[in-house]
């Protein structure tokens, strides 16, 4: 989930959509995916098995597929989709069964995950889960520890208590703008449903985030990857990925710059990159030899330790490097991945009161 | 005023200019007003769970009366009821009307130079202020966050300058916005200024000094009305696409920064409400045909006295 702000880049993409597949001899299949979220040579190995030419396209955020969604064409064999929006997309027959007995490496899938995908896409019949990760908090580990003490980083207090969210005010905190992220969170750190769709649940989770809002820099769902690397800020409430992504920038750059990533004690929300096939898609078959391509364990592996996500293949696990799965971040322990939670979206009045709330919040007024 | 006697050449002379005259409109016909009534149209649907996400109340000329009948302008109400709306409308307006401003304070001095440059520099000035064109957009605002950032490249020289001790936290305020603005808008205001300043006959100047104008009167009194046309496109030039600005508040702008270019976003993207946010756009437009009018008005006095 590299949610880098590039809406220029995204909209060019969109424009030199490949046009004429009547022309090509060759057959191809068109996905769309977030950026920096493949290993090239996993592209280039399916295009050598299968003689498929892959036409590969990005996006930085998962507002610029559902519009196009939403518009009625995509153009489009493959696209990666975040699974909170399959409630919305299934009804709208926006996608196209996934036929299993096309994708016989389905088998090597991870039933806990599986599972909890169910709960966006019923019985699994739209949805192939690509990489899933949670929703957390990235700290910068000397300035938290300098201005916090010693007490570890394991709780969303650090993030709802305003008295320890205002010591960290003056280094920079940045949270995600995000209602589907922040209210769930906190609801939960307030003992309440985080699936709540209750007003006055809502309305007791938009107050709790009025009281930190002071010492928030910012509300942004991508800024903070280059802001915690850089070391600008020292707290942010982000995908795993991300901020995982911005400690190994922090690494590279060697400015002495340490990123933690935690999942906090109380739980955290779980989200599910998911493969699903376009109604109109060109070339379904395709589609399918790529879905079950990337579901072999071998290559689901080369996958994950390239862009170090955790995969949604369970038999993937016996070839990744331990580096990746011994990462708690990438890979919870069992225990910590019984907490975490799902949320289901909201109806569009629902939405709406929530959005007003959110504005609210952030413009404090 | 006489007309040629013979008609012919003139007929076909009128045809052709009737034809050149033409493509402009449907110029503005096709790219201006069927997008706007497209969304004019959406504004007054309501939002469903469909593909694309609105129903239209609008079926054609055909079934006239049954949408006069529902027609109910609930998204407008709503944008009159909210008063995040209004106070986002208002926080635009200003923020576009302090960087115009600001843009042409820092412009005309710019502009007043330029056109008083030796001749053999001036294409290389108006090189120099059209360059910064020549690097994306988004990468130059990202560079402003480089330079704004806390111990970012401003705070390091102020406090080497000895000028302040602490960092200044300009990011994420309105007034990186602002300033934001006036770098990415500065072109816009003093292309036009340059080209009023560098067409007004110095002559006339001389002429006021011979009549013993002090030179801070003949600027005012001659320089500036004469170069006023220039100022007033600037200024609209800076002021439109600043008030719709979506970029620079999202990526300069902090938590108190509200805009309306980022509602309709959130409007769009966000809640899917594309009729509503139709109704923001078209408010916008409205809110932006007034200073139009304005100078419409200004421009037409303006030959009026000549």
């Amino acid at each position: 989930m590299v949610r880098k702000f590039v809406a220029g880049a995204a909209l060019a993409a969109s424009l030199v959509l490949p046009a004429g597949h009547a022309l090509a001899q060759q057959p191809e299949l068109k996905i769309f995916n977030w950026s920096d979220y493949v290993d090239p040579a996993v592209l280039e190995e399916f295009t050598k098995e299968t003689g498929v030419k892959v036409v590969y396209d990005t996006f930085d955020q998962m507002e610029t597929v559902d519009t196009k969604l939403s518009a009625g064409k995509t153009g489009y064999d493959l696209i990666v989709v975040t699974a909170s929006f399959l409630p919305r997309h299934i009804p709208l027959k926006l996608y196209a069964e996934v036929d299993r007995s096309k994708v016989p490496n389905l088998q090597h899938m991870w039933p806990e995950i599986t599972s909890r995908l169910a709960k966006y896409d019923p019985g699994n019949r739209f949805a192939v889960n690509y990489m899933w990760g949670t929703t957390g908090i990235g700290y910068n580990v000397a300035k938290v520890k300098q201005r916090l003490g010693d007490a570890p980083v394991d709780s969303w207090s650090i993030v709802f208590d305003p008295a320890k969210l205002s010591k960290l005010a003056d280094c920079g905190v940045h949270v995600l703008d995000a209602t589907e992220e922040m209210f769930p969170a906190a609801l939960r750190y307030l003992g309440l449903d985080p699936d709540s769709k209750k007003e006055a649940d809502l309305t007791k989770a938009s107050q709790l985030l009025q009281k930190i809002r002071p010492h928030i820099r910012k509300f942004h769902s991508s800024e903070y990857i280059n802001a915690l690397a850089n070391g600008d800020i020292c707290l942010a409430v982000g995908y795993s990925g991300d901020i995982l992504q911005a400690r190994k920038r922090a690494k590279e750059a060697n400015a002495g710059v340490d990123i933690a990533y935690a999942i906090p004690k109380e739980g955290a929300l779980m989200w599910f990159d998911s493969l699903v096939i376009p109604a109109d898609a060109g070339n379904k078959d395709a589609a399918l030899k790529f879905i079950d391509f990337v579901n072999r364990p071998e290559i689901a592996a080369k996958n994950s330790n390239f862009i170090q996500y955790a995969s949604g293949n369970l038999a993937a696990q016996k070839h990744l490097d331990a580096a990746v799965l011994n990462d708690p971040g990438i890979y919870p322990k069992p225990d910590v991945i019984a907490r975490l939670y799902t949320i289901t979206p909201y109806d569009d009045r629902t939405q709406r009161t929530v959005n007003r709330m959110w504005t609210r919040v952030k413009t404090g007024r | 005023m006489t007309t040629p006697p013979d008609p012919d050449p003139g007929r076909s002379l009128r045809l052709g200019r009737r034809i050149v005259l033409a493509v402009p409109f449907l110029w503005l016909l096709a790219l201006f007003l069927t997008p706007f009534l497209i969304v004019a149209r959406m504004s007054l649907s309501d939002t469903a769970r469909a593909l694309p996400p609105y129903a239209p109340h609008w079926e054609g000329f055909g079934r006239l009366g049954e949408f006069l009948a529902a027609l109910d302008l609930e998204n407008y109400a709503l944008l009159a009821s909210d008063t995040l709306y209004l106070a986002a409308y208002l926080s635009s307006v200003r923020l576009a009307a302090i960087s115009t401003i600001l843009a042409l304070v820092v412009a005309f001095p710019l502009a007043y130079a330029m056109a008083r440059a030796p001749r053999r520099w001036q294409p290389a000035l108006l090189v120099a202020v059209i360059l910064p064109f020549w690097t994306s957009f988004l990468i130059r605002i990202y560079a402003w966050i480089g330079i704004l950032r806390p111990e970012g490249f401003l705070d390091v020289v102020v406090q080497a300058l000895g000028l302040a001790d602490a960092p200044l936290g300009l990011l994420n305020t309105d007034a990186a916005v602002v300033l934001g603005m006036v770098y990415s808008y500065l072109p816009f205001m003093v292309l036009p200024i340059y080209a009023a300043l560098e067409r007004i006959d110095r002559s006339l100047l001389e002429a006021a000094a011979d009549l013993g104008s002090p030179p801070w009167k003949s600027f005012w009194t001659v320089t500036v009305p004469l170069a006023a046309p220039g100022i007033v496109a600037g200024c609209l030039l800076v002021f439109i696409p600043a008030i719709g600005e979506f970029v620079i508040p999202d990526l300069l702008g902090g938590p108190d920064t509200l805009m309306i270019g980022k509602v309709l976003w959130t409007e769009f993207f966000s809640n899917r409400d594309w009729p509503l946010s139709s109704a923001v756009a078209i408010v916008l437009l409205a809110v932006l045909l007034l200073p139009l009018l304005v100078f419409q008005r200004a421009l037409r006095r303006g030959e009026g006295a000549r």
